[in-house]
């Protein structure tokens, strides 16, 4: 069982989510041909200036009106992304299927990483209970796609504490890991690849056609 | 400041242009003009917009009708798109007759489409643009609020938004001219003349109900020596409601005949009067829509405009203005071209006591009456002031007697808000404080 999920199933999974998200784009950027300002007015410099603006903490009024909520969020994202590539275990993995090692993070460094991602997914959850707009604007969807988005690191870390015999949480965090990768680019999360160009393009219009300032 | 009680339910506002049309209109129509705008006439910017959105609802900072109503979560920016284009989309089209009547008021009246939100949105999706989409929708079903309708019939039919016939314009201008000759007998309004340096361009209301505005800019344009004309044909107002309204195809007509006619007077540019959505027609919505990356001849707003008469000493100041003076920041100008510092330099080198707003610049709030809202009429005056409390604080915190305001839009606006909320303020342009302040020659 374990041989199969974390075999053919991981190189599935790695193919839906680079295939899905290569075919995302070359759509997209063939409908967005068909636009009048979207490649026209796209100017390299402006888009970079304001994603700088918004990828530091703090550099934008929004993330200094909500100090505790941008910590979060940015500890949340940045241990989510970090904790799979430069995971121990995972650099194993790397090695063997891609001949490739990444620079490795301590275990008891990766467990609070992965208890901050989990905390985070929490804290959204809960958000997304108790404040009346993002509760307004929510379907159950949003709901599933946070669990979804926190499911491997519960069952990663839940399998490195071996809270159960045998590989059962073994096998779990491998599903997940491959739920979470394969739902990318046909969900919301698909966020993660746009967010570069919505971003850009945000401060092309701002800066480059506008003459103004976007944060 | 008082604030008057605002209903927890919005009431139902009678408006011919949607009642009545409401009555008569064919849902399979709807249909296909939803499904036919959203599939055909958008691509990749709305797709990737209502793909990204994570529903986090950080963009709610961004809009004043949220913050004025106590943090209403209908009034997010993002929840109207959840009120609008997201069911539109759901449904495939499929929606009923209250839900168009709900989602006309929100896209014409509960969002200015000022931009403001897309500085808070941490992916920058524009739902101004989004509301656009909406209201292009409702204008190809003929389903616009009765007053906006009429000010595009009248672009369409007078190429100007007040009914405003030729032979009365250049009345206008001509006794403009001479009243402002009574005291300077220099003064001109120089009409037609080919191969002048500008060309001055202004909206309706100038002529119909300001028309001491064309006195002022005569004094200033001849007090700064500038060789200047204004156009007698049509083509002078560039305002553009049809802009709002989602009705492309008259608002580039009128910022076409604009621009032909400013070539037809082969001027090297054309200075564009206290206007925000003139200015952004003529420069941006328009050449966009008619596939120009730019306008032909470079156009100046006046808050630019009079940056560089004052800097560059074309005018002198006899003696400062006194009285506490604060700004709005429009729009269209500010956070739709960055004149926000240009602006301050300006209140500064006219006036002596000069308060700033707080949020400024490219965060100031929208006066509420832009984006096409206040030529929805009288009728749906409510909605607009219920909307934008936060803005009768700000101005009221700064204790300033009179509010400068550098676009017609802003100057109603801010009119009414004052009037609403008794702030006992006043509003004024950049031109009357000017030819008040200014050394006659
Ligand atoms: C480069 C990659 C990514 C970027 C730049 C990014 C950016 C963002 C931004 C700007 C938000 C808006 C709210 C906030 O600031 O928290 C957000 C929210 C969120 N993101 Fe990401 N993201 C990325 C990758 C991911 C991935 C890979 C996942 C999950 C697998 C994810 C899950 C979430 C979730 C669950 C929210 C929750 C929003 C809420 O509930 O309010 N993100 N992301
Ligand atoms: S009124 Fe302005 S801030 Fe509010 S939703 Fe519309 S564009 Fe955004
Ligand atoms: S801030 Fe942006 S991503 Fe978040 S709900 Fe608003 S529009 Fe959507």
């Amino acid at each position: 069982m374990y041989d199969f999920v974390s075999g053919p199933l991981v190189w599935v999974a790695f193919a839906v989510f680079i295939g899905g998200l290569a075919f995302k784009f070359v759509t997209t950027y063939a409908s967005a041909k068909g636009e009048k300002v979207v490649l026209p007015t796209f100017s390299g410099k402006h888009g970079l200036r304001s994603l700088l603006h918004w990828v530091v903490p703090f550099r934008n009024r929004n993330t200094r009106l909500r100090p505790i909520f941008t910590l979060i969020s940015f500890g949340f994202h940045l241990c989510l992304l970090a904790t799979p590539l430069f995971l121990m275990a995972h650099n194993v993995l790397w090695h063997r299927a891609f001949g490739v090692r990444l620079p490795s993070i301590p275990d008891p460094l990766a467990d609070v990483m992965t208890v901050i991602v989990v905390l985070g997914g929490g804290f959204f959850f809960l958000r997304r209970l108790a404040v009346p707009v993002v509760r307004y604007v929510s379907d159950w969807k949003d709901f599933v796609l946070v669990l979804v988005a926190v499911g491997p690191f519960v069952t990663g870390f839940a399998s490195h504490q071996q809270l159960l015999p045998g590989d059962t949480l073994l096998i779990l965090h491998v599903v997940s890991g491959v739920v979470w990768l394969m739902v990318i680019p046909f969900t919301r999360i698909v966020h993660m690849m746009w967010y570069p160009f919505t971003r850009a393009f945000m401060g092309s219009e701002f800066g480059y056609v506008r003459h103004a300032r976007d944060w | 400041m008082q604030v008057p009680d605002v209903p927890k339910e919005i009431p139902r506002i009678e408006d011919p242009g949607i009642d009545r049309r409401l009555e008569e209109i064919d849902l399979e129509e709807v249909e296909r003009v939803i499904v036919e705008t959203l599939d055909k006439e958008t691509a990749a910017r709305l797709k990737v917009y209502l793909e990204t959105c994570v529903h986090c609802g950080l963009c709610s900072e961004g809009c004043h009708y949220f913050l004025s109503h106590d943090k209403d979560p209908r009034y997010a920016p993002v929840s109207k798109v959840k009120q609008t284009l997201w069911e539109m989309a759901r449904r495939k089209g499929k929606v009923d007759k209250t839900f168009l009547r709900n989602a006309v008021r929100i896209a014409y009246l509960e969002c200015g489409a000022c931009r403001r939100c897309s500085m808070y949105c941490p992916f920058g999706i524009d739902i101004a643009y989004l509301t656009m989409v909406v209201r292009r929708i409702f204008h190809k079903l003929k389903l616009v609020p009765q007053y906006l309708q009429d000010t595009v019939n009248s672009h369409a039919v007078t190429m100007n938004q007040m009914w405003v016939q030729q032979d009365e314009w250049i009345d206008t201008l001509q006794w403009q001219e001479e009243e402002t000759r009574d005291e300077y007998p220099a003064a001109r309004i120089p009409l037609e003349k080919e191969g002048a340096e500008i060309m001055y361009s202004v909206i309706g209301p100038e002529p119909k109900i300001l028309a001491q505005l064309l006195g002022n800019i005569s004094l200033i344009m001849t007090a700064a020596g500038y060789d200047w004309t204004m156009p007698a044909t049509d083509g002078w107002d560039n305002s553009n409601m049809a802009m709002y309204s989602g009705d492309f195809e008259i608002m580039a007509r009128v910022e076409k005949l604009h621009w032909e006619t400013a070539q037809r007077l082969r001027v090297k540019r054309v200075v564009m009067g206290e206007c925000g959505h003139a200015f952004r027609g003529a420069v941006y919505d328009g050449p966009r829509w008619l596939g120009w990356t730019e306008p032909p001849i470079p156009m100046v707003h006046a808050i630019e405009f009079y940056y560089e008469l004052l800097k560059e000493g074309r005018i002198k100041i006899r003696e400062k203005y006194k009285k506490p003076i604060t700004v709005q920041d429009p729009c269209n100008t500010v956070r739709g071209r960055g004149l926000g510092d240009k602006l301050r330099y300006v209140m500064n080198a006219l006036c002596e006591d000069f308060r700033d707003v707080s949020p400024n610049q490219e965060h100031n709030y929208c006066c509420g009456a832009g984006g096409g809202l206040i030529n929805c009429g009288a009728n749906w005056k409510k909605i607009r002031m219920w909307g934008n409390r936060v803005k009768a604080e700000q101005l009221d915190a700064t204790g300033a007697e009179i509010v400068c305001t550098p676009c017609h839009n802003c100057h109603s606006g801010i009119e009414d808000i004052i009037g609403h909320y008794k702030l006992g303020m006043h509003v004024k342009f950049i031109s009357e404080i000017l030819v008040e302040v200014m050394e006659r020659p």
